[in-house]
């Protein structure tokens, strides 16, 4: 066994865990953060996106024990104060879901994406959600949702939301 | 699935990282990214004993210029070296043949040198490395040697990396003031290169006066486009011209044939896209 510590939507863990351990399963089965999905085997579909230190990686391609001494956002982390994250309200407002499995991923590699990018227009969003997958193939919507998004989170564009919750790092 | 069991250790040196190697036998696995590894791990295709995670070691990571070199530590992660201004200035095909390397997600995990000691012909970056006539540095128990890309590249997934050694750094040359361009071909997001190549030529007055061409995916390992590079030499940068000596990019490979592509295809799109590449480079 390994021991790692971690910080987890603001919260401080110390576990052991098994060298083998994924972050994603160590997210999901230790800390019960079954918010963080698996939907591949392969690395390819992007729905156990999550930031470590402030940048987004597939869960599934990071061990626990590399997260040792690191802050890792999920999608259960990402609202503040009983508000949705501004990508979470585009996705609701957008229409930006089917089944809505790839939901937790996509809206954690859009939020990675605009702190890279505040305002990317379609190509850069669909290059910037490469790494993705949409099983019901809804992209359109998901492309529209990232970019409304954008808009909201501009300095001084919504008067009642109040700033865009902030993610661990700052994005990029 | 989940990895067969393993031990895992992180060391905090070059040379505790070399001891653990030594310690660790055949079956020691060094991580650098993961992006590889751990997927393989996944699918139990691997199932080594010890994993030694480069990850704690800063030495190994970072850009800087030494002189007439620009030097990239191995567990740089591609993200970094995308926007680095150095690269950008001085090594620019590496930069652009890095952004399209997999997705954002394993651009901000994978490392130059977890990719170049992976030595998958798919990967992008052995052709960049190659044709840009890269040198590795190599650490050791004895101490540290330095390999050209072209002596660093063995065979398929096979490189001169020794029992107990470790990449610990990659040295380009600058190309400064060189045009370049990676021109890669797949179906789909995320995919491999069903054939790409890398290009940075010299261009005097309208006329080429260097040419360096890579290939990737084209044989067991990345192969330089020699006789393209000869063509290229001494003409103008011109459509006809271009097209001409991209005839000759497939002298030398062994290109295979797998579920994306058959060796004949493959073999066309070289030509295509070496015509495409050093357009792009030279325009």
């Amino acid at each position: 066994m390994a021991q790692v510590r971690v910080t987890v939507d603001g919260v401080n863990y110390a576990d052991d865990v098994e060298p083998r351990t994924l972050l994603v399963h160590y997210l999901r089965e230790q800390l019960g953060k079954t918010g963080t999905l698996v939907g591949c085997d392969t690395s390819n579909c992007g729905a156990c996106t999550v930031h470590l230190n402030g940048q987004s990686v597939k869960s599934c391609s990071v061990l626990a024990v590399q997260a040792d001494g690191a802050e890792v956002t999920t999608i259960e982390g990402v609202a503040r104060d009983g508000k949705l994250h501004p990508v979470q309200e585009a996705f609701n407002e957008f229409h930006a879901l089917q089944c809505g499995y790839c939901t937790p991923g996509m809206i954690m590699q859009a939020i990675d994406l605009l702190g890279d990018n505040p305002d990317p227009d379609e190509h850069e969003v669909r290059e910037g959600i490469e790494g993705n997958l949409c099983r019901c193939t809804g992209y359109q919507n998901i492309v529209r949702a990232v970019q409304g998004a954008a808009q909201a989170m501009k300095p001084g564009a919504t008067a009642d939301r109040g700033a865009p919750a902030p993610v661990a790092g700052g994005g990029n | 699935m989940i990895p067969s069991k393993f031990d895992y250790v992180k060391p905090a040196s070059v040379a505790d990282a070399i001891t653990a190697l030594q310690q660790g036998g055949d079956d020691a696995k060094i991580l650098a990214g993961g992006q590889s590894l751990i997927p393989v791990l996944r699918l139990r295709l691997a199932a080594p004993s010890v994993i030694i995670d480069l990850g704690g070691i800063a030495e190994l990571r970072g850009i800087r210029e030494d002189g007439d070199h620009i030097v990239i530590g191995a567990m740089t992660p591609y993200h970094d070296i995308i926007r680095d201004d150095l690269v950008k200035q001085h090594v620019a095909l590496l930069a652009q043949a890095t952004a399209t390397v997999a997705d954002n997600q394993v651009r901000h995990r994978g490392t130059l040198g977890g990719s170049l000691a992976h030595a998958d012909p798919a990967g992008d970056l052995g052709a960049v490395a190659l044709a840009l006539e890269a040198e590795l540095v190599i650490a050791g128990a004895s101490g540290s040697r330095t390999v050209t890309a072209k002596d660093f590249f063995v065979d398929y997934f096979t490189t001169a990396l020794g029992e107990g050694e470790i990449l610990t750094e990659i040295r380009f040359p600058k190309y400064t003031g060189w045009g370049s361009h990676y021109e890669k071909f797949n179906r789909t997001a995320q995919a491999w290169s069903m054939c790409a190549v890398a290009v940075a030529v010299k261009v005097d007055g309208g006329t080429i006066s260097e040419a360096r061409v890579g290939l990737t995916n084209m044989g067991t390992t990345p192969i330089r486009a020699a006789g393209v590079e000869a063509a290229l030499v001494g003409q103008s940068a011109s459509a006809d011209a271009i097209r001409a000596a991209a005839e000759h990019a497939t002298e030398g490979t062994a290109a295979p044939s797998d579920a994306d592509a058959a060796a004949d295809y493959r073999e066309h799109l070289a030509k295509v896209l070496t015509g495409r590449a050093v357009l792009a480079a030279a325009g």
